[in-house]
């Protein structure tokens, strides 16, 4: 058994859900108890959708089950046929029904349907949201990708033509990611076939086969589907993930090669700001600001890349919660000298976050909790979503002008450099009171920030050396007490006067 | 016309009785768009301010509390799920053992919690996990500083409210028992705290007393029960924590449950006639309380008077609150779905709902859609689940879980409900885009 406070994946019948969802003309008959619809409401509040997900629920209860749930389930499965008439019906169980064994897949086969029915084996008690999202759009494309072949070098006369795979409901910005990467690919004269799960109906996925290659968006989804397809139709896929500046011009080179085009111009064609913004005088506070990040793999290591090369912060933590890609966070972590926190405790990620004093927190919105209640400002950077997650405005991740949301999204919550200097220099003047909150937030000053991230050190601190302590600017001031005391521990030195302070201070000044 | 009270309330409300008490009740069976009793979680673990829960369950258990809390808690919850693994159901580990351990880790963490309650779950109940023999060998273990109870808050047992029912019920045993006969009022049913204030003040205007509050605002706090203790239900779903009372020598005042100026006042009278309350003291006792809270439904019934109102079944307070808009601000219930429909402690409420309404109870979310298109309520009340598809299909809708989560009891509050049913219509007129 797991101890779980909150989670940051749901169940695998859920990711199963967020395909049948993005999709069109696939309805999904799911064997479970009363209770588990509550899924639903993910999808109508948190993604404000205008329509119920596709999902017929068994909603068995104890009464049922001394009786016949199979019964049950077949008479569910054969009314959801006669009111949805979907092209395709997925089936399936979740946690709870997978323990009285009915068999869903088999049921459904005696049935005779007039449409094709696609069984699901998602083992609620090993596997997770993001896995189950995965197999299922796998168990879809096998089901209609029709019959293996190996490919023709495309005519030269012809424009490459791509799929884009993974996108799907209750994504983080997978909306306006596919808009920007769709345009992305249309510019570079590259034509999209079928963008699935998202909008996809089993026909369109008979089409898959037409293009010449895949890109994947999100590999936590679209991975298994993608190596299905090489394997199968000997279509290639791309590796890598176009959020940030420099991912989305390895991306293009990337796409140029698969789709047999000369490198493509990657300048962003005007509206790119991020470098520029980057370079800007009053960015140079954000060099070195720690940050921690955590979300899915994908995200994550983005994430990562566009802090330490784009914004010039140290990433001073880096994980998530997708064990399935352990390896490439493992490997992504390295390159930042860092450990990889892999972890779906959220306590652990507290714990980790408070340990190692962020000055910005780059998360899921479980991290957005957590950077609250120790005064860290927070940007979300990856699933799982909140109704926030959903903004009004066109706010991709991806491509070029993902960069500039990000830019945005990420400094937002910062201090303003100006400000961070003005409240350095006039500190003792009250209306730049200790915990002044960054101008441009609105919220009320907070009282002093919350004094829980600071771990007593080993050494104990003098009456006077605390009193200098207060007077150096909060949003410096952990980072300042944290050197002092390493400086401290170091030396061996047991109680820290003014002194220690400075000296600290030299010592780890460059 | 059979009303099951006892005789000394049979002037108060049963006397007018005429509508649905008697109205055949649809019953329906199929896809129910409900909640599973962990639900009550949410708002139980406010309550009970030194109790935890450990929900022994699934995954799909620990997504659903924290969908159903939005994820938007601020402190470190006091509750959380054991999330039974491959491991536990191959018989690789001792589910028993595994869970002792997760107690154990718990328990440690948090020093503060004085009652534990283990929650049972649909998977926990199909694989026959015995949380009460846990829960007593955990007990055993734990005691003095903790107790450890369990119930089930499986969906497979119970529908959204009544897992607050099976965990009242759970506490009931756990009751100190009162020696003799004095006579007490015990009001049943987790209320805010500003609602039981306000009821305190009101009993002790009345004479009524003493007055305790099950479930007690700490767990190690417990109302004592016995023969002179006389019960009223402030909530419709609690056929089992009843049951369980009256094994301890406690009795039911059936009344109409207090919701709106109406309902209230009949509440209040109940306990008031069994105290022997002159109805002097009564009025004076309560005409303040009356005025404020016509005077407040007054402003909303502008809005909503013959405004026609659709019911999906949620909480099983769908009855009380048909019965408080019918009467009180002139909406008219078209059809009142309700996921269990107890005869009993309902009496008072259907002898009070108009005869045209339609009540069904337990639900077929298909054909319930059907009939709520057809009908094109002016209103909808429904579960997060279907309210923003009705309104993208242009019916106005009230999500009812708020009305679980909301104080929503008494003369003060009585416009406040009726404010949670005008917002949206308000909010209609207003908006021009």
């Amino acid at each position: 058994m797991q101890l779980a406070v909150w989670t940051y994946e749901g169940p695998p019948h859920v990711g199963a859900m967020r395909i049948a969802t993005a999709m069109q003309g696939v309805h999904y008959v799911l064997h479970a108890p009363q209770g588990d619809t509550y899924a639903d409401l993910l999808f109508t509040m948190i993604e404000r959708r205008e329509k119920r997900p596709p999902v017929t629920w068994t909603t068995f209860q104890a009464r049922d089950l001394g009786g016949d749930t199979a019964e049950l389930f077949m008479e569910a499965a054969r009314d959801a046929y006669a009111r949805f008439k979907p092209e395709a019906m997925l089936v399936g169980a979740s946690c709870t029904a997978e323990l009285i064994q009915d068999d869903p897949g088999g049921l459904a086969k005696t049935l005779g349907l007039p449409v094709p029915v696609v069984p699901l084996e998602l083992p609620a008690y090993q596997r997770k949201e993001n896995w189950g999202a995965a197999e299922t759009f796998y168990r879809l494309v096998r089901a209609f990708a029709g019959s293996a072949q190996t490919r023709t070098p495309r005519e030269p006369a012809r424009a490459p033509r791509c799929n884009i795979l993974g996108p799907t409901a209750l994504g983080f910005r997978h909306r306006d990611d596919v808009a920007e990467i769709t345009k992305l690919l249309t510019s570079m004269g590259i034509e999209v076939v079928v963008t699935a799960p998202m909008g996809a109906t089993p026909t369109d996925l008979t089409r898959l086969r037409d293009a010449d290659f895949n890109v994947v968006l999100y590999p936590e989804i679209a991975q298994v589907t993608a190596g299905f397809l090489q394997r199968h139709l000997g279509q290639p896929f791309t590796r890598t993930v176009p959020i940030g500046v420099g991912a989305t011009r390895d991306f293009m080179n990337e796409v140029a090669e698969l789709a047999g085009l000369p490198p493509p111009s990657t300048d962003g064609g005007g509206t790119l700001r991020l470098p520029w913004y980057a370079r800007s005088v009053d960015s140079n506070y954000l060099t070195g600001k720690r940050v921690f990040i955590f979300g899915d793999a994908a995200h994550a290591i983005a994430a990562a890349r566009i802090a330490h090369e784009e914004l010039g912060f140290a990433v001073v933590g880096l994980g998530t919660y997708s064990r399935e890609f352990g390896r490439e966070i493992r490997a992504a972590a390295e390159k930042y000298g860092v450990e990889a926190l892999i972890s779906d405790d959220y306590l652990e990620v507290e714990e980790s976050i408070a340990a190692l004093q962020p000055e910005l927190v780059l998360g899921t919105q479980m991290e957005r909790h957590i950077a609250k209640k120790l005064g860290v400002p927070c940007a979300v950077i990856s699933a799982p979503v909140h109704v926030q997650d959903y903004p009004a405005r066109y706010a991709p991740q991806m491509g070029f002008e993902g960069a500039n949301v990000i830019f945005d999204t990420w400094v937002h919550p910062l201090m303003m450099g100006l400000e961070e200097h003005l409240l350095g220099m006039f500190r003792e003047d009250f209306e730049f009171r200790d915990g002044a909150a960054p101008s441009h937030l609105g919220h009320a000053p907070q009282p002093e920030a919350p004094a829980a991230p600071i771990i007593a050190g080993p050494a104990s601190w003098e009456h006077d050396a605390e009193a200098e302590l207060r007077k150096i600017p909060f949003f410096v001031r952990g980072k300042a007490r944290r050197n002092t005391e390493r400086f401290a521990e170091e030396r061996g030195i047991a109680v820290i006067t003014v002194e220690t302070i400075y000296d600290a201070k030299a010592h780890f000044s460059r | 016309m059979s009303l099951a009270g006892t005789p000394q309330d049979s002037q108060g409300i049963a006397a007018e009785a005429a509508g649905c008490a008697d109205t055949p009740i649809l019953r329906e069976r199929g896809q129910r768009e409900v909640f599973c009793g962990l639900t009550g979680i949410i708002w139980l673990h406010r309550k009970i301010q030194d109790a935890f829960f450990l929900v022994v369950g699934s995954r799909t258990c620990a997504h659903l509390l924290q969908s159903a809390a939005g994820v938007m808690i601020f402190a470190e919850p006091r509750f959380a799920t054991a999330i039974i693994e491959e491991r536990d159901l191959a018989g690789l580990a001792d589910a028993n053992e595994e869970l002792d351990r997760v107690v154990t880790r718990l328990i440690q963490r948090r020093p503060d919690i004085r009652m534990l309650f283990l929650v049972g779950s649909c998977p926990s109940e199909v694989i026959k996990l015995d949380l009460s023999r846990a829960a007593q060998r955990l007990s055993e273990r734990f005691l003095p500083s903790v107790r450890v109870l369990s119930y089930s808050g499986s969906g497979i047992e119970t529908t959204f409210t009544e897992g607050e029912d099976a965990c009242l019920a759970a506490l009931v045993p756990e009751m100190p028992t009162e020696p003799g006969t004095a006579r007490s009022l015990l009001v049943v049913g987790a209320l805010a705290e500003v609602v039981e204030d306000q009821f305190i003040r009101l009993f002790a205007a009345l004479g009524v007393g003493p007055v305790r509050f099950l479930p007690s605002r700490r767990a190690s706090d417990l109302p004592a029960v016995g023969e002179g203790t006389r019960f009223l239900l402030a909530q419709p779903f609690l056929a089992g924590t009843a049951r369980a009372l009256e094994a301890r020598g406690a009795r039911h005042i059936p009344a109409a449950f207090p919701l709106g100026e109406e309902g209230t006042t009949a509440w209040l009278r109940a306990a008031a006639e069994v105290w022997g309350v002159s109805e002097e003291r009564f009025t004076q006792a309560t005409a303040q309380g009356r005025e404020r809270a016509r005077a407040a439904l007054a402003n909303h019934r502008k809005t909503l008077d013959g405004k026609s109102i659709f019911f999906f079944p949620d909480s099983q307070l769908e009855v009380p609150l048909a019965r408080f808009l019918s009467r009180e601000l002139g909406m008219k219930p078209i059809e009142i779905g309700t996921p269990y429909l107890h005869r009993q402690h309902l009496a008072h409420e259907l002898a009070l709902l108009p005869a045209t309404a339609k009540l069904v109870e337990g639900q077929h979310v298909d054909r319930q859609l059907d009939r709520c298109r057809e009908a094109r309520p002016d209103m909808t009340v429904c579960g997060l689940g279907l309210a923003n598809p009705l309104e993208a299909e242009g019916l106005t809708t009230k999500w009812s879980i708020e009305l679980v989560f909301s104080p929503i009891q008494g003369y003060d509050q009585a416009g406040d409900l009726a404010g949670l049913f005008a917002r949206p219509l308000v909010r209609r007129e207003k908006l021009m885009v």
